[in-house]
């Protein structure tokens, strides 16, 4: 938070802010001091909260033209698409937009992991991003079951039986979820209703996610605690604003890429089939972006164990300020941690591709091996490498690598002592 | 440290808790009750099937209440092995004798009991049905021998009406 006391130069915006201080907040989002080494892998939130507007922006719209019955959604979908102005591009928008949402947030979240920025005193930030990611999890499904084709229809039965797995109760909140005795009507306008509530409620976290940042401020590269505002902060605007925009840009023009060009790659070619409560598809797979958990779920022979394990995978992150038990936040300073971040990267990439294969043969092996290695790395590796791992000094500011080190003998006593 | 009395403002506050508690059990109630199956679905509870034109060896597939239902005319060696199938070979052991009264005829729900997808017929490695959505096996008599499934399909409530009609529900 910036410090100093503000005051509007205008007598209007004296008067107005006196009332309701809404200048204030703008002066605070526009100075807010910012580290001045944040570098691209920062820009993410914005771009997140660009995609989330997009989304409202484009789901509103939709909504428009949208029909939530079991035998005119799929029509009124067709409907979109070729007799609505503009209507296969804001929906080529909306479905892609789900896709280029998730890619931001795994790259937004596996930079925290790089830094630390989930460490003290940030977890609650960290915290409110894993139920906003639950609830972007909540609101893709839902919306994919909007379309009513088999892929809709088959996730959406799959998906609610997840919670058939509860003992005594399964059954009956199955059916309730259902509100009959299988996915139909009744489940469809349901699931519209709440694919158009999780959205406001996702852009009220990030609110929260964003006030709960503001009190710490940014972590950094770096990883160290600086003083605000200093040398080593810069304002929010222009700096990190014009910056920001940039990667956006960027982030756009892979974004339009799959909207103009692929619009149809990162969905399955079924769903463009009407739903059909008597055949199920060959293959059902998730979203891309779900793959991995699906491969976890899978990996256990066990139906109640699996979606156990399911569950765990996400909640375990919610863990995470306390189970990664090293001081420093940075992996720059933490050789041993880096090689086990890439390890767990690659071992994500893994079962999303094995989540994409038949539940069977080397793929079933190697899901197992990767579901096994995932929690070893979050219940075993991080806790032991908090006491186990020699890290690297670790500079006293920002701008000390390049300006040299400090004479003082406190500080620099203060330095060992992280160091050990 | 003085002794703490119940006196006539606990007794109210707990009063009120009470009394306030059943207040907002009872608005809520309805706000999820109305979730649950409404009556026109309840009003589908039964249908009947004319099943003269099954052959021995298919399988006819219905719809009940939403869901599939499979209706096998099952031929003699099919019977023969489901009937010989030891029990202590089985995740689920229940007996044919007891899933297929009528032996011929096997009426079962056709959703798989792991997550709910419509198991393909005569695939698999036990000569019954396979579930394609995560690998689970079932024999011919419906049983859960090798997947992820933790129970043999389900059998609906029916009856046969007269030799050619079953009503299911």
């Amino acid at each position: 938070m910036s410090d100093h006391e503000y005051t509007p130069k205008s007598k209007f915006g004296k008067w107005f802010n006196d009332r309701l201080p809404l200048l204030t907040l703008a002066n605070h989002l526009t100075d807010y001091p910012t580290p001045k080494n944040l570098n691209y892998w920062w820009t993410f939130g914005g771009i997140l909260t660009f995609c989330l507007i997009t989304q409202i922006v484009t789901g509103l719209v939709l909504a428009m033209h949208y029909i939530a019955h079991a035998d005119m959604a799929f029509d009124s979908v067709e409907h979109i698409m070729r007799d609505v102005n503009y209507g296969w591009l804001i929906r080529y928008i909306h479905a892609n937009g789900a896709s280029m949402f998730f890619l931001a947030v795994y790259i937004h979240i596996f930079r925290s992991l790089f830094y630390g920025s989930y460490k003290a005193p940030r977890e609650i930030i960290w915290i409110i991003g894993i139920i906003i990611y639950l609830l972007m999890m909540a609101a893709a499904f839902l919306g994919y079951v909007l379309p009513w084709g088999q892929m809709s229809f088959w996730g959406a039965t799959v998906i609610t039986n997840l919670f058939s797995a509860i003992p005594l109760v399964g059954e009956g909140i199955v059916t309730w979820l259902w509100g009959g005795y299988s996915v139909d009507n009744p489940t469809l306008t349901r699931f519209f209703t709440l694919h158009y509530l999780i959205p406001f409620l996702i852009l009220g976290l990030v609110v929260l996610h964003i006030w709960a940042l503001h009190v710490p401020g940014n972590n950094n590269p770096v990883g160290i605690d600086i003083k605000k505002p200093s040398k080593d902060t810069v304002p929010f605007h222009p700096y990190i604003v014009i910056k920001d925009g940039f990667a956006l840009l960027m982030f756009m023009i892979v974004f339009a890429f799959f909207v103009f060009y692929t619009p149809n790659i990162l969905g399955h070619a079924d769903n463009y089939i009407e739903a059909n409560p008597l055949v199920t598809p060959a293959h059902i797979v998730p979203e891309w972006y779900l793959l991995p958990f699906y491969a976890i779920l899978r990996s256990v022979p066990d139906k109640l164990l699996g979606v156990v394990a399911m569950l765990s995978a996400i909640l375990i992150l919610a863990a995470l300020p306390w189970l990664d038990t090293s001081k420093i936040r940075s992996a720059v300073f933490r050789p041993l941690y880096r090689q086990f971040y890439w390890i767990l990267v690659a071992d994500v990439l893994i079962l999303g591709y094995v989540g994409a294969m038949p539940a069977e043969g080397l793929y079933l092996l190697v899901a197992r091996v990767a579901t096994a290695y995932y929690f070893l790395h979050f219940l075993v590796i991080l806790p032991v490498l908090g006491w186990k791992e020699k890290t690297l000094p670790i500079p006293l500011s920002i701008t000390e690598p390049i300006l040299g080190g400090s004479p003082n003998l406190a500080t620099a006593k203060n330095k060992e002592s992280l160091n050990k | 440290m003085t002794e703490k009395k119940t006196n006539r403002r606990d007794f109210l506050f707990t009063a009120t808790y009470a009394v306030g508690a059943v207040g907002v059990g009872a608005t809520i109630w309805p706000m999820i009750d109305q979730m649950n199956p409404d009556a026109s679905v309840k009003a589908l509870a039964s249908t009947e099937v004319d099943v003269s034109a099954v052959n021995p060896g298919k399988t006819i597939t219905v719809l009940w209440r939403g869901k599939p239902i499979f209706i096998r005319r099952r031929t003699q060696d099919e019977i023969a092995e489901a009937r010989s199938v030891k029990l202590e070979d089985l995740k689920h052991p229940e007996k044919d004798e007891d899933r297929a009264a009528n032996p011929e005829w096997l009426v079962m729900l056709g959703v798989c009991t792991h997550l709910g997808c419509v198991p393909l017929d005569q695939k698999g490695e036990y000569n019954g049905w396979f579930c394609p959505c995560h690998g689970s096996h079932y024999d011919i008599s419906g049983r859960i021998r090798k997947g992820p499934a933790p129970t043999n399909m389900e059998i609906p409530k029916y009856e046969f009406v007269n030799a050619n009609t079953i009503k299911i529900g």
